[in-house]
């Protein structure tokens, strides 16, 4: 491998984003403080969001900060408020045998490592990394109302069963 | 070579009613949906537009079964031509008339909806339309005044609607579409009366028990796309979902014959539900708990047919998939002929009129399925023609019996007989379409059914034969039976006049009041004639009876073998060329012309031995496609008809005494001789529990596949984990009293205090499994999978 | 760029989703762990986008955020539904089974 063709800046770039996303999700399922918890979840989507721009999808990291960091943060905040009145350090936010996911959780990523290195090892994502260029909006919407139609009437009408089911449980009455 | 550069110029006539046959299911589509939304504030409450939308429907399907026929001929004569100038015998391609566009499309599969017009489809979307223009007719009468009158209406003509959309699809997506509104519509109809636990029950069971075969038809229409579709792509240009694609795959030589033989059984599996084939009929007697039109139109003469249909649409796949051709048997003949039988016996047990015409309808469609199984195609599809009439009219004839005659009661023994007189119509109409039924000559059914035995028998299934020889008398017999109880002998019951008690004390018997409001409703308009007792049904009843029985004396001529080759025109309009056809000619060219009306192709240079040759035998070449197997046709002997007349005759004739000793003379020996003899009892209460098929299905499978799974789950909780837990408790307690006895009481305490313990330990060690935390289970559910995905990883490398 | 990366960069987001489902007692915590496993596929999606040169990728991990909107949308109604009738959102108290 030529250092020429490692670009050195999108790697950089993705190490220190995935480095910061793993601890602030680690933050996010640790943390005492459900409001912490949130925000830490914020740093993740965000950089999510960024790595979706190194991967060249920029409707889709545009998405995920106006609906994920914009949207569902703000509902999960919400959600927190309404049930617990007391903003803080909580101390029991685990369960009783928390400990059962970690070999559980070991066990997936440690089958999972053993596939994706036998199975890609070194390969590239694209052979000349110049080619990769913003997908435009408009190829995008030619697949969603394309090919991609039906899936995309199931989504509306789980959208609008969503709406509805949510409103309907959270009524008061 | 002549012939050929003449005939390929020849353009088959098309023309409007053709090209425009997807417009037929449309109408009643939207006069249900008008139906449902205004129906109730139209003067005849919806009714009207539900028999004016079928006639529409019959006037379109005849229009575009006359250009058909219009189109056949200005090929064939052509061909005629060429046959005089000695160049082939065989019949002429004539291409059917495909439309097809995309209905919707997911990933980069498109899904088409259109039409597919040949002699089979423009055959079953006349007698659909036809059958259904006089059914609604004749409930306009019959219904008078129900309290679901304008819903009834309304999933009539889904029903129509449904089937017609079925019947011209040209994919097998679009055949599902209309295999599932005709399933949803005779569950509204058959639960019509739902305030009857009876009928909903039967209702339900219909339901349930047809979709057990519509499993069939799912799974072998994915079988047959995912082995057909890249054929199908690359030859034809159409999906694997497309009808004479499929049809063209299957007798190309190159299909996967292990996916033929599975996708053709999964597709009989649903023939066998929706056309009550053996072992699935039972739900189609219990159907008879609906209105009567509902079992004259969905139960007789069309929706049981659907299967039979499926059948005859794909012929290819089947004709391969099943190996049709040689004469071993298969699943297809077997079935038929085991349904023949075993429906005819049971029709002879009934009391119940509606049920006796039902088992014999599940025979009937037996028959059906014989002749297509031994290779019978046009003869099966002649009798699905011939039998539409006779059993629409014999199912409306009881209806009107049961309406004007006997009080709405469908009892032979107790609310029948002797009606011959006071009902002359519907009397001569039953009796036509009796006589038709039992094949005798020249009505219709002895050219339909005399064809299938014939040809059975000529195709090399020569037992087969004879379990339709023997279904042929038994079919005599048992309507004989039928005909006796109901129109000759003593009046009973309603019949005699004592009808209100006999009513009322069965309409007190169930529960629901509603039921019995429902009735009363129904009844009000005849409550003079009630009292007159029986009298002749009205004319909107009549009519249709003389009509349907009309055709059922002359429908059996449109294909009369014995007469002559001019007379089988059924055989020329409707039976599929088993022709090469060259690809090219009608490659598709874009939406809407998914495959376009070929130029007539003919280079097969068939002799006088042509079924040593042809589709069926010999692969096509390259570049050339099949569409039909060669099926053989069983010239007509005027013996072989005479046999199987003689002993109809036998039947009708034995049956009439037997009824005349027994139900009027009551003959000593023969009257109670079930009783006494335990063979007949035995064999006569196997038949009046119906094979014991229903408790076999309720108390054997459905607890069978019900009861473990719960059973398992309690057994597991008391066996293993209980008994785990017991186990040690019990064991560390005979430790203990070991100890207690043996090591006197010295270290007594020190060990029942260990061994409860012990217990204790291990119960709580055990009992987290089964605690409904949600995130144990989580745990164990991803744990599960991380296992499993670790002994794959394993087992790969 | 390996594809290596972006795909074990999911997989660990993946597992740590998963220990926040199965550790965590509070129920708005383990919607937030779901979250976290659902950005993950959503990476993993766009890695193969990329790599397959298809822009199918792009359109399903825009129908995963749909879901994943819908989903919280749901679920939130749920926990408040939860909290109003038993003054406590702790999945471990929500088992009526006596194990």
């Amino acid at each position: 491998m030529v250092a020429a063709d490692l670009l050195v800046a999108q790697n950089v770039g993705f190490g220190i984003i995935s480095l910061l996303m793993v601890v602030s999700a680690l933050r996010v399922v640790t943390v005492n403080n459900v409001v912490h918890a949130a925000l830490w979840l914020v740093v993740v989507l965000s950089g999510a969001a960024a790595q979706y721009l190194l991967l060249s999808a920029e409707f889709v990291a545009i998405t995920q900060v106006l609906v994920y960091v914009g949207a569902v943060m703000v509902l999960f905040l919400f959600g927190t408020m309404l049930t617990r009145a007391r903003i803080g350090a909580e101390s029991d936010l685990n369960n009783k045998n928390w400990a059962l996911g970690i070999p559980v959780a070991l066990l997936m990523l440690g089958v999972m490592t053993y596939v994706i290195i036998d199975g890609f090892g070194s390969e590239r994502l694209i052979e000349n990394p110049g080619d990769m260029e913003p997908i435009p909006v408009q190829v995008i919407s030619d697949d969603i109302f394309g090919p991609y139609l039906l899936p995309f009437w199931a989504l509306s009408f789980v959208l609008l069963v969503a709406v509805i089911g949510a409103i309907v449980l959270a009524r008061k009455d | 070579m002549l012939a050929q550069e003449m005939t390929s110029e020849v353009v088959a006539s098309s023309g409007w009613f053709l090209e425009h046959a997807w417009v037929i299911p449309i109408i009643p589509a939207v006069a249900f949906v008008l139906i449902i939304f205004f129906g109730k504030k139209l003067p005849m409450k919806g009714s009207e537009l539900g028999v004016f939308s079928m006639l529409a429907s019959l006037v379109f399907a005849g229009g575009a079964a006359w250009q058909w026929i219009q189109r056949v001929n200005s090929v064939v004569d052509v061909a005629h031509e060429a046959v005089a100038e000695g160049a082939h015998h065989a019949a002429p391609f004539v291409a059917p008339v495909i439309q097809e566009w995309t209905w919707w499309q997911s990933g980069g599969f498109h899904f088409g909806i259109g039409q597919h017009i040949d002699g089979l489809a423009l055959t079953l979307l006349v007698v659909v339309a036809f059958i259904s223009s006089l059914v609604q007719i004749y409930s306009l009468e019959y219904l008078r005044g129900d309290r679901r009158y304008t819903h009834f209406f309304a999933a009539l003509t889904l029903f129509s609607a449904g089937m017609l959309c079925m019947v011209l699809a040209p994919n097998m997506v679009q055949l599902i579409l209309g295999w599932e509104i005709m399933g949803l519509c005779s569950f509204m109809l058959i639960g019509h009366w739902w305030e009857e636990e009876a009928n909903s029950r039967a209702a339900l069971k219909a339901f349930f028990t047809v979709r057990v075969g519509d499993m069939g038809l799912l799974i072998g229409t994915a079988i047959l796309f995912f082995s057909a579709n890249s054929w199908t792509q690359e030859n034809l240009g159409v999906s694997g979902f497309n009808i004479s694609g499929l049809s063209a795959w299957a007798m190309s030589g190159e299909a996967s014959s292990s996916a033929l033989t599975w996708g053709a059984v999964a597709l009989f599996i649903a023939c066998i539900g929706k056309s009550g084939q053996f072992p699935l009929h039972t739900w189609l007697p219990d159907a008879m708990a609906g209105p009567t039109p509902v079992s004259s139109l969905l139960h007789s003469s069309t929706m049981v047919v659907a299967g039979v249909f499926l059948v005859a649409r794909v012929y290819p796949v089947f004709w391969e998939g099943m190996k049709i051709g040689d004469t071993n048997i298969n699943f297809i003949v077997l079935i038929g002929g085991i349904t023949i039988v075993i429906a005819a016996l049971l029709a002879f047990v009934q009391h119940d009129i509606k049920k006796v015409l039902a088992y014999s309808t599940v025979s009937q469609l037996g028959y059906m399925m014989m002749g297509l199984g031994a290779g019978a195609w046009l003869p099966a599809v002649f009798h699905i023609f011939t039998h539409a009439f006779f059993k629409a009219c014999l199912f409306l004839s009881a209806g009107s019996v049961s309406h004007s005659g006997s009080h709405h009661s469908f009892d032979m023994k107790k609310d029948m007989g002797g009606l011959a007189k006071k009902m002359p119509i519907t009397a001569t109409t039953w009796i036509i379409s009796t006589l038709a039924l039992a094949g005798v000559f020249p009505l219709a059914g002895f050219f339909s059914k005399d064809e299938i035995i014939d040809n059975v028998g000529y195709g090399g299934y020569n037992a087969f034969m004879i379990v339709g020889l023997s279904g042929a008398f038994l079919t005599a017999a048992y309507m004989t039976r039928a005909t006796y109880l109901t129109f000759f002998g003593k009046a009973r019951g309603a019949a005699a006049g004592e009808h209100h008690d006999e009513h009322d004390a069965h309409a007190d018997a169930h529960d629901s009041h509603d039921a019995h409001a429902a009735h009363d409703a129904h009844d009000s308009h005849d409550a003079h004639g009630a009292d007159h007792g029986p009298h002749e049904s009205p004319k909107l009843i009549t009519v249709p009876l003389m009509i349907l029985a009309a055709l059922a004396l002359v429908a059996g001529l449109s294909n009369a073998t014995p007469f002559g080759e001019s007379w089988e025109r059924f055989k020329k309009y409707v039976e599929p060329s088993a022709e090469y056809v060259a690809i090219e000619s009608h490659m598709a060219t874009g939406p809407g012309e998914a495959i376009i009306v070929p130029q007539q192709n003919t280079t097969a240079e068939g002799g006088e031995s042509k079924y040593d040759e042809g589709c069926a035998v010999v692969a096509p070449e390259a570049g050339m496609a099949c569409y039909f197997p060669t099926v053989k046709h069983a010239p007509f002997k005027w013996s072989k008809a005479a046999l199987s007349l003689i002993i109809v005759a036998f039947g009708l004739i034995s049956s009439w005494m037997f009824c005349v000793q027994y139900y009027t003379r009551r003959n000593k020996r023969l009257v109670g001789l079930t009783e006494r003899s335990k063979v007949l009892r035995g064999g006569y209460t196997f038949l009046w529990n119906k094979y014991y098929l229903d408790a076999l299905y309720e108390k054997v499978i459905v607890r069978s596949i019900a009861h473990p799974i719960a059973a398992a789950a309690a057994w597991v909780n008391q066996n293993i984990l209980d008994g785990i837990v017991n186990g040690v408790g019990k064991v560390s307690r005979r430790v203990a009293g070991w100890v207690y006895r043996n090591i006197d009481q010295r270290v007594v305490d020190g060990a029942v205090n260990g061994s409860g313990a012990a217990a204790r330990g291990t119960g709580g060690a055990l009992r987290p499994v089964q605690s409904g935390k949600v995130n144990q289970y989580g745990a164990l559910l991803f744990a599960a999978a991380a296992i499993g995905a670790l002994i794959l990883v394993i087992i790969n490398t | 760029m390996l594809t290596a990366q972006f795909l074990l960069l999911g997989a660990v987001l993946f597992c740590i989703g998963v220990y926040g489902v199965l550790a965590r007692k509070n129920a708005v915590m383990v919607l937030m762990s779901i979250e976290l496993i659902l950005n993950s596929v959503n990476i993993n999606l766009l890695a193969f986008s990329v790599r397959h040169g298809s822009v199918d990728g792009n359109t399903f991990a825009l129908y995963v955020i749909a879901i994943a909107a819908a989903e919280v949308g749901v679920g939130l109604a749920m926990v408040l539904l939860i909290y109003r009738n038993r003054r406590t959102i702790a999945l471990d108290d929500l088992s009526e089974m006596k194990g």
